[in-house]
Formats: structure tokens, sequence, C-alpha cells
């Protein structure tokens, strides 16, 4: 981290100033708690720096306006919360499919349908396996802080930009609303060359964006270039955090606000002589799933921890070894673990080995 | 060195600017800092609560569900979260619109000020927030008054910048009658099992 000073920041501001370091000028985006702060900010700073914010008329209007935006080579953005996020789940596909890089701001609320205001994790799912149509694949980051809302907001460009693939930012309600230091990054961010992007034909060979392939073979051979590079993805990119895994005869797994809430159980825990530790994706997708096997070689007991009924736990019962044990922890619909909750849990199956 | 807090009051009574001071006042100190607001549904006259942690170490859970101090502003926050309290907690209890004789825990320390009233004798009813987190800081041991003193200037917005030294008035009468109350003991800032990290 950089010397730099200190500031106060909420959740949602955080990811709008990430932004707009990374170089996001464009930014379009509908209302929607609890994630206000973003287009407020983004309308505030925007025209200051000669950028542009527009008000879309709904959240399938934001995401062609992404779209748009997108194929002529700028860093656009937008942002909702889950029922607006559901909305935009055709562009996010079309996007997919015409490998056009772009940042979608998840900031997590309780549903299903309009559901509440209250954080949730229970986007995993449509995040991480594909909420629209066809085999695809967003890159997804989960940070648990108001530093990571910043530090994840930029480096989505950064990874939306060289895979050619739309990245969502996975933060939840909590997420957005809370306020802690953050130090803002110094360097500039560079921003690649973009030699797709459609700037106007004169002079130069037509380029086409589109994501109907008729001919025959044609989008098969696409699918086939798309999943080798989500393969790419999957062996350059993947990020997790570790707390005391080294000794520990048990292994929360949690992503998000979840992961900060099962820190203070497992510092607990720690406390009280029991050998436990976090793990803590920081990438969704590509998911650390490698690393969950190797720790299960050793590591036989995991309690996954999820605001939600259970959705990232598959993945991680998908990794982990056979003779592992994996237990689940989740509480849905806004309500949220709290870390005494965890911690009782740490202690029933630290004693089930 | 761990810290957690909830302020609670009706919206409108600075609740969480007072949150927000309080944190930016222990970050601009050095520490660790968390500021949770309820959020959503605050309005003048609804209920209004924020969550404040400071700690010198990296913060786990952003949520608590019982934290070593609690201000209550008006009645209803008295009556909503003196359980929430742990044993040997610190209840600061705006007197001037709360019920002393409501608090039922008898292992709880109840520090009894008449926020709002001396608020007013200051000239503004407005003040109550600053004058509560006078009283905090000079009860709870966390931070000195002056600190979160220093701190008024990067959280009053611009336009109001000629208020702060009301709010710096109010902030030191809150912490001088706390220091001043016949009853006062210095509440020690103990480590906690489960909160100490």
């Amino acid at each position: 981290m950089s010397s730099g000073k200190r500031i106060l920041v909420k959740g949602n501001d955080a990811i709008g100033m990430g932004a707009i370091k990374a170089g996001c000028r464009f930014y379009f985006g509908y209302p929607i708690t609890p994630q206000n702060e973003i287009p407020e900010f983004m309308s505030r700073e925007l025209p200051k720096i000669g950028g542009e914010f527009v008000q879309a008329e709904s959240e399938l209007a934001s995401i062609n306006m992404v779209l748009g935006a997108s194929a002529l080579g700028v860093r656009s953005m937008t942002s909702s919360s889950s029922p607006g996020i559901s909305l935009m789940q055709e562009g996010l596909s079309y996007m997919a499919g015409q490998e056009l890089p772009a940042v979608v701001i998840n900031v997590v609320r309780c549903g299903p349908g309009l559901g509440g205001i209250a954080a949730s994790q229970g986007d995993y799912f449509q995040a991480v396996k594909g909420g629209g149509h066809g085999d695809y694949h967003l890159i997804v980051l989960a940070p648990a802080s108001v530093q990571e809302m910043y530090d994840h907001t930029i480096l989505a460009f950064d990874l939306a930009d060289r895979y050619r693939n739309p990245a969502m930012v996975l933060a939840d309600a909590i997420l957005g609303q809370m306020q802690e230091p953050i130090v803002e990054r110094e360097e500039e961010v560079q921003e690649p060359r973009k030699p797709w992007a459609l700037t106007g034909a004169k002079g130069r060979p037509a380029r086409h964006i589109k994501s109907l392939l008729l001919k025959e073979g044609e989008l098969e051979s696409h699918n086939r270039l798309l999943q080798e590079k989500y393969r790419e993805v999957q062996k350059h990119e993947i990020r997790y955090n570790e707390l005391e895994v080294e000794d520990a005869e048990l292994v929360v797994a949690a992503f998000g606000t979840s992961a900060r809430i099962a820190r203070t159980a497992v510092s607990k825990a720690r406390s009280e002589g029991l050998k436990v530790g976090l793990f803590r994706p920081v990438t969704l997708f590509p998911f650390p799933g490698e690393r969950l096997r190797v720790l299960s070689a050793r590591v036989k007991n995991f309690l996954v921890v999820e605001m939600n009924t259970g959705q990232m736990v598959e993945d991680v019962r998908l990794n982990v070894s056979g003779d592992a044990s994996v237990f689940f922890y989740g509480r849905p619909g806004g309500a949220i673990p709290t870390p005494m909750e965890v911690y009782e849990r740490i202690v029933k199956h630290y004693k089930e080995q | 060195m761990y810290y957690d807090v909830f302020i609670s009051g009706f919206g409108g009574q600075g609740i969480l600017l007072a949150g927000q001071l309080l944190a930016e006042a222990a970050m601009e100190k050095g520490l660790e800092v968390t500021f949770f607001p309820s959020y959503g549904v605050e309005m003048r006259g609804g209920t209004a609560r924020c969550t404040v942690i400071l700690s010198d170490e990296a913060i786990g859970s952003p949520i608590v569900d019982s934290p070593l101090c609690i201000i209550a502003m008006n009645q209803p926050s008295l009556l909503r979260y003196q359980e929430s309290l742990p044993e040997g907690g610190l209840f600061i209890v705006n007197s001037s619109l709360a019920r002393l004789e409501d608090v039922q825990r008898d292992d709880i320390l109840v520090r009894a000020v008449p926020i709002s009233e001396l608020a007013i004798e200051l000239g503004n009813a407005r003040l109550a927030n600053m004058v509560a987190l006078g009283a905090f800081a000079q009860c709870s041991g966390t931070l000195a008054p002056e600190e979160i003193v220093a701190a008024l200037e990067s959280v009053i917005s611009a336009r109001n910048r000629k208020l702060i030294p009301l709010n710096e008035k109010a902030i030191l009468e809150g912490a001088r009658y706390a220091r001043e109350m016949p009853v006062f003991q210095m509440h020690e800032v103990e480590k906690r099992d489960g909160q100490t990290y």
C-alpha cells in the first residue's frame, strides 16, 4: 500500500472514486437502494472531468448504454442492486458473447423479488454461474472492506479490458453503506489499446462486434474460444486471502461481509485455543478451488458461512477432497449472521471431527 | 485496544453525524475504524442508529450485537437497546429525554447526562449530538475530547464552518459534565472476550 493519506469514505463512494481513478468516464444507471450513492457520486464528479453521467430510463437501458460505450473502446460502468442486476442479464450475456469489457457493480440486497434493502449474498449463483443465457462467465470480485471496494473497482476495469469480458464487483448493502479509512492509489492506471473498438472505419477495414453468429460451425468455435479464455482467467487471476490456516483443524470459508464476520469468530476461537483458520475467496470467478483442494489434503473440516441459504458452499464441496466434511451456516433474507453465531458453529463442528 | 459503540436516537438528532465524527477522530488518531449507519428508513422523527468500531488492529465484523457502550439519546433507544449491553457495559443516557427509572439492568455502568438540556443551555438543541460525544469521550476513555474537536473540520461541511466553535464548546461541555458528575468513576477500557481483535 502507498503511504498516502487515509480518508474516511463510504463504500459506495469508494466505488465511484475507484471507477474515476481507473479512467471510467461514462456511467449509466437507474436508482435503487442500497447503491444510490454511486450514481449520486458519478453525477457529481463525472461532469467535472469531462465525463458523461446518464440516468437511464431503466436497468435494461443502462446495461445496453454500457454495451454501446464499451464497443467504442471507452471505459464505462453501471451499478445497481439485485433486482436491477436481474434486469441486466440479457445485456451481460450479449457483452460476454461480443467480448466487450465493462464493469458492473452489484451492491447486493435481499431477495428473491423486490425482497428488501438489507444486505445479502443471495446473488452468488447469478454472478458466478452466468445469470443470463448461454455458456459464459463474468469475472467476479468480492470485496470485504471499503478499501477493497476502491481497489476492486480499479482491478475490475483492468481485468475486463485484459480479457475483453464484463467484470462484476459483487458487494452488498453493508459494504456499500459502511465507512472505513481508505488510501487512494497514487500511480496512474494504464489503459490498454483497443484495436477492436468501433472508432469509425474511414481509411481502415470495418470491424464488427456482434453475438449473432449464424454460419455453420461459427458459434461453436466462438464458444470454444470463449472457454479457452475462461481457462486463461482461471490460470492467471485467482485471488484469495488466508488467515491462520497453517495449523488449522477447521477452516471457515467465506467471502465479502461474511468473511469479516467470520474473522471475528475465528479470532475468538483462536483465543479459546481452537485451531481455526479463515479462507476468503477474493475472486469468485475464477474460484480458488485448487487451493481448497490442496488445503483439504490436510484440513478435514470446513465451515462455509454465507448470507444466503447455501450457494458458494456448492463450489467448496466440488473442490475439497472426498473425505473432508463441509458444514454450512447461513442466514437469508437480509438477516446477518453474528460473530457469536459463527463462533458457536465453529465450536460445534470442531468437536465433530 | 478494541471498542465498539451504538449511538441511537431520533432521526434529526444528528446521530449519524456524531458517529461519523467519532470515526473520523479515531482515524486521525491512527486507529482502524468502521462506521455503519442504519440506512433507508431514517428520517426526521424516525429512529436512527449507527455503530462505530475502533481498534488498533484490523477490524473483523462490521456488525456488532453487544457493544461495549450504548449512547441512548431518547426513550425508545433506552428501552430497545439496554439488553444489548454486556455485563459491565457503559450506558450513556440522555436523561433529558429518557427515563432513568426504566433502566432495568443492575450489572452495567449507567451515566445519566442531561444532554438535550445542556445543548439548549448552549443555545441550540441540535448540539445534543456533540454534547453526547464529549460525554462519551470522557466516560469511555477511548479518545480525548480534544481529539474529537480536532476532527470537526473534516466532518462539518464548508458552508457550516462558522458553527465549528459552537460545536467545539458543546463537545467540551459534555466532557466537563461527565467529568464532574458526582457518581462518576472512570470506565476502564477492558479487553473483553470475543471483542478484543
